[in-house]
């Protein structure tokens, strides 16, 4: 196994997910196909705005929360 | 000057009809009505709806992306958002700290749309899961620290005039009141508690905003608190639900209308016994006295 084949596991929307060492938060939502879909992002309870989801690398445990907009009251 | 508003108006209103804009949280709204976008039966119901009720602003909520399907749709794809201002709930939220969160999530993925409700929120830190009724403490604490933010924020909460009174001060954009608990139908139990929010925010304020947030169960209810004097309402579930959701949107838009030309109109005061309505003098037949009382 090569090393830039290595993992780190983070935890998305309560889930763990297997992401590669290096990936950053705008490679896991493109990865999950959502890159152009309604979403915002939180990395350990902190917004990211979309425009710095490319800058924001992740670390083995980190937290996030891909939230979109539904129907309420 | 007061702008025509008229419900229905297409050509020139009548004066009699005349109203200003409801104006809440930095925005201005055509119609006093704020509608939910839950629980209907399809997005394509919800559509029809919230077009038959006139609103202008919807109420939208933040959940997790289920990450089932990209392709999938989203209320986004059913929602005009040139058209309508959303409004951001906090929905679920049993603490300040949850609430705070939401409200940026919300923030963020109105700001990546363009819509202006980016810049508020309907606030709500629930106490209780069976009653849903606000955490005055919780409430408190997230609208001071959403205001310190940059939140306009407009706030569910009790029907007591106390918490309304202490929300104000803390800078919420509007105090929203239940008639009763959310989803109940039961609609506006205590009139007379609102009664007293109103006087004790509008107090030297009269243009601070106050929205009935939640308990409709019909339009006579929408009516009923227009007809109090409060600024707007907000329902979903007595639309969402009705045995016929398109006929119910239409009928909570002429009950807003009406409850609103009402207030503005005034109410001829409640008296105990009768007062004819023709003339007394030139009766022809034989009237009896008057009992004293």
């Amino acid at each position: 196994m090569s090393a830039d084949s290595l993992e780190i596991t983070v935890i998305v929307n309560g889930q763990p997910r297997e992401v590669p060492v290096g990936s950053t938060a705008g490679d896991l939502v493109a990865a999950l196909g959502f890159a152009g879909r309604p979403l915002a992002v939180e990395v350990n309870e902190q917004v990211v705005p979309r425009a710095r989801l490319a800058d924001c690398r992740l670390a083995s445990g980190d937290r996030l929360e891909l939230v979109t907009l539904v129907g309420g009251g | 000057m007061p702008q025509p508003l008229s419900a229905t108006a297409t050509a020139a209103p009548s004066v009699a009809t005349m109203d200003e804009p409801l104006r809440v949280g930095g925005m201005t709204l055509a119609s006093r009505l704020v509608v939910g976008t839950g629980k209907y039966a399809s997005h394509a119901e919800m559509e029809k709806c919230l077009e038959a009720s006139g609103t202008d602003c919807v109420t939208v909520a933040v959940r997790r992306e289920r990450l089932l399907n990209a392709a999938g749709e989203n209320i986004l794809d059913h929602l005009d958002v040139s058209r309508y201002t959303l409004l951001p709930n906090t929905a679920g939220c049993y603490t300040a700290d949850d609430a705070v969160r939401v409200a940026r999530l919300g923030r963020e993925l109105l700001r990546d749309i363009g819509n202006p409700g980016a810049e508020w929120v309907k606030l709500e830190v629930l106490g209780d899961a069976r009653t849903l009724l606000p955490d005055p403490v919780g409430t408190l604490e997230a609208t001071a620290r959403l205001v310190a933010d940059g939140f306009a924020v407009l706030v569910y909460s009790s029907d007591d005039p106390v918490v309304a009174k202490r929300l104000k001060d803390l800078g919420a954009a509007s105090v929203m009141p239940a008639g009763s608990p959310i989803g109940s139908g039961q609609g506006i139990l205590n009139a007379n508690n609102l009664r007293i929010c109103l006087e004790y925010l509008k107090d030297a304020d009269p243009d601070y905003p106050v929205i009935v947030d939640a308990g409709v169960g019909t339009a006579s209810d929408v009516a009923a608190a227009m007809e109090l004097g409060v600024d707007g309402v907000l329902l979903n579930t007595a639309i969402a639900h009705a045995a016929d959701p398109l006929r119910m949107a239409a009928a909570m838009k002429a009950a807003c209308h009406a409850g609103r030309q009402a207030f503005l109109a005034g109410r001829i005061p409640k008296k105990l016994y009768a007062t004819a309505s023709s003339p007394e003098q030139g009766v022809i037949g034989a009237v009896p006295a008057r009992q004293p009382h």
